[in-house]
């Protein structure tokens, strides 16, 4: 059953989300994805560490820890990989673990004292952010959605108003730093947000899962466009459905399928991998089911162009037509691609270029006019490589293959004024009128 | 706050001396069995990690561990469907080691079938199959009769309880990586320097990744259960990390990264033994960050004070070299083999406690000498060196000129840069080039010098 606690449970997670999404398109886009993972494991040693410095367990001290300790993992990282010229994704491996590993001796200090628990800090509770609310005007917001929604905001204003400078660094730092664009300091601002954004979005979502709400959302989007405002707004939609998907999953499964309740937090991960699975097959520029698609349009083009310009070269050699016609599967053996060449002659017969007759197979009046203009193509083309560039004879034939494919008749117009009209190719054949 | 953390437990983290030299000498036999058990896996993952680290593939094994968990969490569910109970270490390995593989096999085809680069794919691959992870190992832990399945010591390692069974696990994964590695040295060695020339000889290319990458999974999941699954990633990047502040050569470097790893594990574990309350794998990843900072300072091949004194010293010959132009030129100009001290600073716009400095220590080494409270002057000694420097000087200018067809006035920068690495072969070979140069005579300047008292 759907309740206004699912719905309060949505909200919070897609607002964490979008939170998250936003500074993660310009992580994605600088190349250092991983920087995210990095940081938000050490959100632990800071919250810890505020923990013990203060005592108390109030967000803001910790909230400020987890940012200190944040922006201080991405200067360590800088500095092993520039003091002891460490590759850098080494260099972050060993930062952001031994941080990661004072945080559990420090929180394995402070159990002592309080319940700390690492695995709340890691796992966030989302489908308990809704019992913690605070009154806004009479309306009960959770806290998380409020502590959240504020980053989203901050990252949003941050980002519209150096979108300029975060365009630039993004795609080309160097051209920014000659710009007179402070590189290095609106980067440090970049990862002082990603740390704020990924305390405020742990008690939520958890800290190890906003890795994937950095990330995930923003290169679902980064596939669909190429253009950065699309892809800003792109990762809000993606991180948003994500947490409306994932937690409708729960529902799903503990409602339809009866299995145990499980973390809502980790099922909107496991949906914005979903959602970018179905981008990367999909997306209609970039997807893999596109660009298979395309390249099965171009390879039936080929096997048209082929079988057309064999049974024009078979009618060439039998004027008479006294032998017999050639059938699909000689074609098929003569240019080897079987798959294709039957498709190919099936829809050459549905635009009425070929015809069944005596036996095999005929090019339609229509279908000659095509033929024709492809084995001009090629001759026209054997002769030019000849005449013009020097090749030898034999040597001609399989680029001209290729050329006849993409050559139309204002090319073949030209071609044949730059060879002077010839009427025969290299190999004797005569060049058959347009 | 490190320090008012040690003296807040100060009594229970000083263990007595008897307790000492138990852990140490291995009496316990619970003792005996994790010291030996980690330390075997820090030499295999120390070897392994070596390649991943050549290979820039590092945070791979991030990407592994992480993968790893939502294979625990289906072995759990299906040993516990088919009644057996969730607990078998070995189905849960297995879980483990097939989604491990997967995600190794999804950032391959994140980075093959789209635009996204190496970065993206392993946060992307680590970020979803983490948090299927986290569902999987939710429902896990809520299914009737699971009980209570303990799937958090695979997230944080339960090294203090580690079995006899689990040790031996460890050890004989362990023997088997270095044995492999041993066994494959040279022919992962091509594959890390230089894939395509090996593709050319014929070596099997992928078969070889898959190797790399199956005892990459292999201690990555076997370590899991020990240090936990965000810290066995600490086991595989810090000890190379660390041996290549040592070294440059393959085969000292994986000798050092397995011997980094293996005291890593030796000093966390028995350190963690003994004061049981801080949480094993943490100590471990902590002694493996501390031997890195040791390298990172101390390396002899990059480590910070190695190049710190290999810069400092740089600098010191280039200063003495400078000051000894300086005065050899000013006594050229001037006629005059007395220099001011604030003739000597002008020259180059030197900062004053600069030209102190350089002056004490040329005084030091007999090549200037001080004629009065103000008034500087180079020894025999330092005009001999200063006309070799001088001389280097403006061979080179020369050489621009003639050679190089370069303006006059745009040569003494250059001159400037190549004057202090100029060795005795290069001059030989300027002097060829010049005739008419012949040894120990000093051509005179081919531009007009600074003016003496100038302060432009």
């Amino acid at each position: 059953m759907w309740t206004t606690f699912d719905t309060a449970i949505v909200a919070t997670g897609a607002i964490a989300a979008m939170s998250c999404a936003l500074p993660g398109c310009f992580l994605l886009l600088r190349r250092s994805s991983m920087m995210g993972d990095a940081i938000s494991h050490t959100v632990l040693p800071g919250i810890a560490a505020a923990y013990l410095l203060t005592g108390s367990r109030d967000s803001l001290p910790m909230f400020v820890g987890a940012i200190v300790v944040g922006v201080l993992t991405a200067l360590l990282i800088q500095a092993v990989q520039r003091g002891g010229q460490v590759e850098e994704g080494a260099a972050m491996g060993v930062v952001f673990t031994s941080l990661f590993a004072l945080g559990l001796v420090m929180i394995r200090r402070a159990a002592d004292h309080v319940d700390l628990d690492p695995s709340c800090v890691l796992y966030g509770a989302l489908e308990l952010a809704p019992l913690d609310t605070v009154s806004v005007g009479g309306w009960d917001i959770p806290r998380a959605a409020i502590s959240s929604g504020a980053l989203l905001l901050i990252n949003a204003v941050f980002i519209g108003i150096f979108y300029k400078e975060l365009k630039l660094c993004a795609f080309d730092p160097g051209y920014a730093r000659t710009q007179g664009i402070r590189v290095g300091a609106l980067n440090l601002a970049l990862m002082t947000l990603i740390a704020a954004t990924t305390v405020a979005a742990f008690e939520s979502v958890g800290s190890i899962l906003v890795i994937a709400m950095l990330i995930v959302p923003a290169a679902t989007a980064y596939l669909m466009t190429d253009r950065l405002p699309i892809m800003l707004v792109g990762s809000l939609v993606f991180g948003a459905l994500s947490a409306a998907l994932g937690h409708g999953m729960v529902v799903w499964m503990v409602d339809g399928l009866g299995l145990p309740d499980t973390s809502s937090a980790g099922m909107t991960g496991v949906a914005a991998g979903i959602l970018f699975v179905a981008m990367a097959l999909g997306s209609p520029k970039y997807g893999i089911l596109m660009r298979a698609a395309r390249s099965l349009q171009l390879a039936l083009g080929i096997a048209r162009d082929d079988v057309l310009a064999y049974l024009y070269r078979h009618g060439e050699l039998d004027p008479l037509g006294t032998r017999p016609r050639p059938t699909a599967s000689n074609l098929r053996e003569a240019i080897r691609a079987r798959v294709a060449v039957s498709a190919a002659i099936w829809q050459l017969r549905n635009r009425r270029l070929l015809a069944a007759e005596g036996g095999g197979i005929a090019l339609t009046p229509a279908g000659r006019d095509t033929a024709r203009g492809l084995v001009r193509s090629h001759r026209l083309w054997e002769t030019y490589l000849v005449e013009k560039l020097g090749l030898r004879p034999d040597h001609v034939h399989s680029t001209a293959e290729v050329l006849e494919h993409i050559t139309d008749r204002t090319m073949r117009e030209s071609l044949s004024r730059e060879t002077g009209d010839a009427p025969r190719d290299p190999h004797r054949s005569s060049i058959p009128p347009e | 706050m490190i320090s008012s953390l040690a003296a807040a437990s100060h009594a229970e983290i000083v263990p007595p001396m008897e307790a000492l030299w138990r852990v140490l000498s291995l009496q316990d036999y619970n003792t005996r069995v994790v010291v030996i058990g980690t330390t075997l896996l820090g030499l295999a993952s120390g070897l392994a990690g070596v390649f991943l680290l050549l290979r820039k593939r590092s945070l791979l094994s991030d990407v592994v561990s992480h993968s790893a968990l939502p294979g625990i969490g289906i072995a759990f569910i299906a040993m516990t469907m088919m009644g057996g109970g969730g607990k078998n270490t070995l189905g849960l390995l297995l879980g483990a080691t097939a989604t491990a593989l997967l995600g190794i096999v999804a950032v391959g085809a994140i980075r093959r079938f789209t635009r996204l680069k190496d970065d993206a794919a392993l946060a992307i691959v680590l970020g979803t199959f983490f948090s299927a992870g986290i569902a999987l190992t939710g429902v896990a832990a809520r299914m009737p009769g699971a009980g209570a399945s303990g799937l958090e010591s695979w997230i944080y390692g339960k090294t203090a309880s580690m079995l006899f069974s689990d040790a031996l696990l460890i050890g004989i994964t362990g023997l088997l990586v270095t044995l492999g590695t041993v066994l494959l040295f040279k022919e992962l060695a091509l594959l890390c320097f230089d894939e395509d020339f090996a593709a050319t000889q014929g070596w099997p290319v992928g078969l070889l990744d898959m190797l790399l990458m199956g005892a990459t999974v292999a201690v990555t999941v076997i370590g899991l259960q020990a240090v936990g699954l965000i810290l066995v990633v600490a086991l595989l990047i810090i000890p190379p990390a660390a041996a290549r502040l040592w070294t440059h050569r393959l085969r000292p470097l994986a000798a050092i990264s397995a011997v980094i790893g293996g005291l890593a594990c030796l000093v966390g574990s028995a350190l963690s033994a003994l004061m049981e309350n801080l949480p094993a794998g943490a100590i471990i990843v902590l002694s493996a960050a501390a031997l890195f900072c040791v390298s990172l300072v101390f390396g002899t091949e990059g480590g910070m004070l190695h190049r710190g004194l290999g810069a400092w010293t740089l600098r010191k010959r280039v200063g003495r070299q400078h000051l000894l132009r300086a005065l050899a030129e000013l006594a050229e100009q001037s006629g005059k083999d007395v220099a001011s001290f604030s003739t000597i600073r002008h020259r180059r716009s030197w900062h004053t406690a600069t030209v102190r400095g350089l002056l004490a220590s040329a005084m030091k080494d007999g090549l200037v000498e001080r004629v009065d409270a103000r008034h500087w002057r180079l020894t025999e000694s330092g005009v001999a060196e200063a006309r070799r420097v001088v001389r280097n000087h403006r061979l080179w200018e020369l050489f621009l000129i003639t050679h190089a067809d370069i303006a006059p006035s745009h040569v003494d920068r250059d001159a400037d840069m190549i004057e202090h690495i100029l060795d005795e072969r290069m001059i030989a070979q300027l002097e060829g080039l010049m005739a008419g140069e012949n040894r120990g005579h000093v051509p005179p300047s081919p531009h007009a010098l600074r003016p003496a008292e100038g302060t432009a």
